[in-house]
């Protein structure tokens, strides 16, 4: 649950960019902060191995304005992928308030995918959290891919691999051209935000 | 399970005049408290340098949790000093209760015995107080 300041008036909220290896979620996070660099205070702090895998989390705060005289401040975090890492994922997980599922729409990657989903709910699980009640987003990245004439996975394909029973809000996206990464974003924080306007009345 | 605590204004204002007390006071630069989420709950600094007090917290919170696991791997609970010790800053860590983590960072006109036996005793009293 984000951390209410009553003295402050302000609040933070923890987003997670979530999925598998090389799937793009630092990239998502790369293209917000360069193209919201007014909005954002400090820098982007990454902890990453050589060759740019994420190793602990990628971390963006942004401000977003007031909501009922809050302050509000989002934090975008991002897991590391592979799958030897689960340990540091769930240490980021911890006090999560919205997920951005990042999956890979390249062919070769749809076992991976379906892994990493369920990857995330055991790890929910472990803090006694349920996906299904958790404000979430679907995210296919890499659509720009099949313009080189690399196979992708139809959209089809994806929704009934990843979202048939969770009916998430989706979006075809490419971090790389930032296609759908500012809508994607919104979206997420509209949703969490309104989970928590509530608590601020 | 949710890991953030809801502090009352009341709340905060007490904790704040504890750190006040017991560290700005002995020249401690800055006092983050957080949770092991990364949030800030209270940050306190002295004045003259300001750091970027979300991402020392979102750090943290990753450190603190690295090193926890670290020692459930050999065996121990928790390890009771952490500490990294810089040129000219330097920063302590200490678990408040289960969820909540005091940040201090300070320099080397403190030293570091009197600090952890004053960060012991605003421990305690936060602890009353949360
Ligand atoms: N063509 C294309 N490449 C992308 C896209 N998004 C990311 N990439 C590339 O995919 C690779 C991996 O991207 P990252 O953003 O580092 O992936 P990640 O999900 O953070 O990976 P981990 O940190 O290992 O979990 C990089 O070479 C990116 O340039 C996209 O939309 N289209
Ligand atoms: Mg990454």
């Amino acid at each position: 649950m984000a951390l209410i300041n009553p003295k402050k008036r302000e609040v933070q909220v923890k987003i997670v960019y979530y999925g598998p290896g090389r799937g793009g979620k630092t990239t998502n996070l790369e293209y917000i902060n360069r193209k919201f660099k007014k909005r954002i205070l400090n820098e982007m702090v990454t902890v990453k191995t050589y060759g740019d895998r994420t190793l602990f989390f990628d971390f963006l705060p942004f401000d977003m304005g007031e909501i009922k005289g809050h302050s509000i401040k989002i934090q975008l975090y991002t897991v590391p992928g592979q799958v030897k890492y689960n340990a540091t994922r769930r240490l980021v997980l911890r006090g999560v308030d919205g997920i951005v599922f990042v999956a890979d729409s390249m062919d070769l990657r749809r076992e991976m995918n379906i892994r990493s989903l369920q990857n995330l709910k055991e790890n929910l699980e472990s803090f006694n959290k349920n996906i299904n009640n958790i404000p979430l987003v679907m995210q296919y990245n890499k659509r720009d891919l099949s313009e080189e004439g690399i196979p992708i996975l139809p959209i089809e394909t994806l929704q009934k691999d990843m979202n048939s029973q969770l009916n998430a809000p989706y979006f075809q996206a490419s971090a790389i051209t930032g296609e759908n990464v500012t809508a994607t974003m919104k979206k997420i924080i509209a949703l969490t935000v309104s989970s928590l306007r509530k608590k601020l009345e | 399970m949710d890991f953030t605590i809801d502090f009352t204004k009341e709340q905060i204002e007490a904790i704040e005049n504890v750190l006040e007390e017991e560290l700005i006071e002995l020249g401690v630069q800055s006092v983050i408290l957080m949770d092991l989420a990364g949030n800030v709950i209270v940050n306190l600094d002295s004045g003259g340098t300001s750091h970027d007090v979300f991402s020392l917290a979102a750090l943290a919170a990753g450190n603190y949790g690295a090193v926890s696991a670290m020692a459930n791997i050999i065996g121990e609970q928790e390890f009771s000093l952490l500490f990294h010790k810089g040129e000219e800053e330097s920063i302590h860590f200490s678990k408040v209760v289960d969820d909540l983590l005091l940040l201090t960072i300070f320099n080397k006109n403190v030293s570091l015995g009197f600090l952890r036996l004053k960060v012991a005793e605003a421990i305690k009293r936060i602890q009353l107080l949360v």
